[in-house]
């Protein structure tokens, strides 16, 4: 552009210089019209990163994830005022189970920090009194020794203030550096800030913010009670959790993400720590958009992409389709079995060009593919059913949830999979002690029909009361066993009382 | 208890005229206190070669720490260290806040669990009124390492897993329990791991600057991902967190998990 005005520029000096030698003034306002023509539009102003900017400080909005703050849409660079509380609490990892969580501000993750490209990031980092340790942070939006870390190391009671100069654009993970560092993150100190180009981002219509973390419990997966750290299993990355957000739970149910026919749905996902990366992937959904690694560069058409531990990407998508999108850790049994799993919820028309929607006897095939939950779901969570539709019901958890491993004949697999049908396991045992296996698991030998097995069959206390009911009630009246109905309450109850 | 002390060095120099043995015998401890070593400490983060082992004579330490009594007999003797007289220069706003009043501890304060709140300057005070000082860092740690049954239990799993599991505990729901609970360890001392924080003399020993504020490369250590690579026992965890949070402090702090225990040098009889 520079080279074209330069030219142009000789160029009009020149005819100016022909004009005036050989025809005298009363040319030139013609030349000027011609210069006019030739003279190309103005570039459009290079963005302003560099300023200086104002004494007056603007607050960072803060808000508690899944949720995202919004957009800058400033033109020039701030002066950014972020104010954050250590604070360790515990709180629920999973449906009875606590965990002593060490926090940026009460969240894992940490609120997500908006900045723009050229601010000046002015962060205080308070350490609440209760706090039994020191601790930092360390932002990898910081250029910078420590990212932060030496100048904002806290004791318990103290606050500390840095500042920084946000000088590239990304989405960046921030976490506490104290030693021992893993430790820190183990138990949930991270969250990340977005440094948006100058430009900002393109606008969408739903912007979320989800991170994973793997987590490390003395208790197995699911043990009820207050739980401790596991140094042991964190330093063989034997995690007993992989989480969105902190807790099992967190993206299910209400707490789901939300979105309508026709959204463009963004997620800035980040992974914690601290030892697993993440496939992230969102089952029956192609991300139109992702930002690699949370930096500059643009993929298209991703069916799963990797982040890495410390690492983030952002993902765009439209959602055309309306039902239930589960959000997975693609490394799946810690989808299946250690809690990585949520949902986006996308309600709206259907689209019957785009996806046919079910056929009624689709789902009990043999060659139907991973399991798809989303219909299950979908009639499983109607309560007040009547028997018959709860068995319709139930059948579509079990196809989903259960005909994996029981067969969708329920006939199990010889040797390490007692069946169901036909199986004097479901007649010896009363309703609640058959609403307890399901809901906590089955580990060790278990005689069923003169047949020893000795193999584990994980919890399922994930799924909803009116889901386990249905499903119950389904195996009870299949394959020519006994009948019985399971209610919603009966689960309630069970779940009330806790590992049978 | 400075009586008490020389009554103490009386009674060995009586033992050892009685007894016409040669060699030292071990002193009588002052009350409260046990003796503790001679043995060898190892830095988490030496600095330098010669630092790796450090030998530590022997010294007495006291079996329990500091409680909210004992501190409030001090603070009832030296009422400069009441919380409303202190000068702020030697403890911050925070000291002794969680008494009811400057002059007692109220009903939500146990009178035999370790004092809290406290400052570096206050403790100091405290130990020096009883005739006695803050242990060092390397003495401390000595103390420390012993398990119920070994003077050095750094090599016991089942030692160093209980130590572990101390740190791990959610803090956030325990409060803090009478001293002198549960096992002593090989010395005779209780507490020193899985009730609260202690000051040392040398809080800041390791430091390389004299600002702790700007603390160098000692310090940088300590964070991020070169915490593993200088030091001596990457897998002592519980090691990194007591290096991390005395490094975080400065002599007027006070934590709600930081208290103190004294201890005493030999006065050895020639």
């Amino acid at each position: 552009m520079k080279d074209y005005r330069a030219t142009a520029l000789a160029l009009c000096v020149s005819a100016s210089a022909l004009a005036l030698a050989t025809t005298g003034c009363q040319q030139k306002t013609d030349v000027r019209a011609w210069q006019r023509r030739l003279t190309p539009p103005a570039p459009p102003a290079p963005p302003d990163v560099t300023s200086t900017p104002p004494d007056e400080p603007i607050m960072a909005v803060l808000v508690a994830p899944p949720n995202v703050p919004p957009p800058t849409n400033r033109t020039k660079p701030a002066r950014v005022v972020v104010k954050m509380t250590v604070k360790e609490l515990a709180m629920p990892i999973a449906d009875g189970a606590q965990y002593g969580f060490w926090t940026f501000g009460g969240t894992v993750p940490g609120s997500l920090i908006r900045v723009r490209q050229g601010d000046l990031v002015e962060f205080h980092l308070q350490n609440d009194a209760t706090s039994t340790m020191p601790h930092n942070i360390d932002l990898h939006a910081v250029t910078g020794p420590g990212g932060g870390a030496a100048a904002t190391f806290t004791a318990p009671g103290h606050a500390s203030k840095f500042s920084f100069r946000a000088l590239n654009p990304g989405l960046y993970v921030y976490h506490c550096a104290t030693a021992p560092v893993p430790m820190h993150i183990a138990n949930g100190m991270y969250g990340m800030i977005l440094v948006e180009p100058p430009e900002g981002l393109p606008p969408v219509d739903r912007e979320y913010y989800v991170m994973e973390g793997d987590f490390y419990t003395k208790g197995k997966y699911h043990a009820k009670g207050l739980q401790d750290f596991d140094m042991e299993k964190g330093i063989e990355a034997r995690p007993t959790y992989v989480l969105f957000n902190g807790a099992e739970g967190s993206l299910l149910g209400d707490k789901s993400l939300k979105a309508y026919v026709g959204d463009n749905v963004r997620i800035f996902f980040g992974v914690g720590g601290p030892n697993l990366t993440s496939s992230f992937h969102v089952i029956g959904e192609i991300f139109d958009r992702v930002y690699t690694e949370g930096g500059s560069h643009v993929q298209e058409n991703v069916q799963t992409t990797m982040v890495p531990a410390g690492g983030a990407a952002i993902v765009d998508f439209k959602v055309q389709v309306p039902g239930a999108y589960a959000l997975v850790d693609h490394s799946l049994f810690r989808a299946f079995n250690q809690g990585a799993v949520g949902t986006l919820q996308v309600s709206g028309p259907e689209d019957r060009l785009i996806f046919s929607g079910k056929q009624a006897d689709s789902l009990a095939t043999k060659d139907e593919g991973p399991a798809r939950p989303d219909a299950a779901i979908d009639t499983a969570t109607t309560s007040n059913l009547t028997r018959d539709e709860q068995i319709a019901a139930g059948k579509a958890v079990f196809a989903s949830t259960c005909s994996a491993c029981h067969q969708p004949t329920g006939l199990g697999l010889p040797g390490s999979v007692p069946p169901l049908a036909g199986s004097d396991f479901l007649v010896k045992n009363d309703k609640e002690r058959l609403i307890g296996v399901v809901l906590n698991g089955l580990t060790g030998p278990v005689k069923v029909n003169g047949t020893m097995f000795n193999s584990v069959m994980p919890p399922w206390n994930h799924l909803s009361n009116d889901e386990l009911a249905n499903v119950i009630t389904y195996m009870l009246s299949d394959w020519g066993n006994p009948g019985g109905v399971v209610t919603p309450a009966d689960i309630a109850k069970v779940r009330g009382l806790g590992a049978i | 208890m400075r009586a008490m002390a020389t009554s103490s060095v009386l009674a060995i120099a009586v033992t050892l005229a009685s007894t016409g043995l040669a060699a030292p015998r071990a002193p009588v401890a002052p009350a409260g206190m046990v003796l503790v070593g001679p043995g060898i400490y190892r830095p988490l983060y030496p600095t330098a070669p010669s630092e790796q082992a450090v030998s530590v004579g022997r010294f007495f330490l006291a079996t329990k720490p500091v409680t909210n009594g004992e501190f409030l007999a001090f603070v009832a003797e030296h009422p400069e260290w009441r919380r409303d007289r202190v000068k702020r220069i030697l403890a911050e706003a925070a000291y002794l806040t969680h008494w009811a009043a400057a002059d007692r501890l109220g009903p939500g304060v146990r009178p035999r669990s370790p004092v809290t709140n406290v400052s570096w300057f206050a403790a100091r005070a405290y130990c020096t009124a009883r005739d006695a000082r803050l242990p060092t860092e390397r003495e401390w740690e000595l103390a420390a390492r012993a398990s119920d049954k070994a003077p050095d239990g750094s090599k016991d799993p089942a030692f160093t897993a209980r130590i572990l599991a101390f740190y791990a505990e959610p803090a956030a729901l325990t409060s803090l329990r009478d001293v002198g609970q549960g096992r002593p360890n090989f010395y005779g001392l209780y507490d020193l791991h899985g009730l609260a924080w202690e000051w040392i003399y040398d809080y800041g020993a390791s430091l390389v600057a004299s600002d702790s504020r700007e603390k160098g490369d000692a310090a940088r250590n300590r964070f991020c991902g070169t915490a593993g690579a200088n030091a001596q026992s990457p897998s002592d965890y519980a090691a990194f967190m007591r290096v991390a949070f005395r490094s975080s402090l400065e002599a007027a702090y006070t934590t709600t998990r930081l208290g103190f225990r004294c201890a005493a040098d030999i006065e050895e009889v020639p």
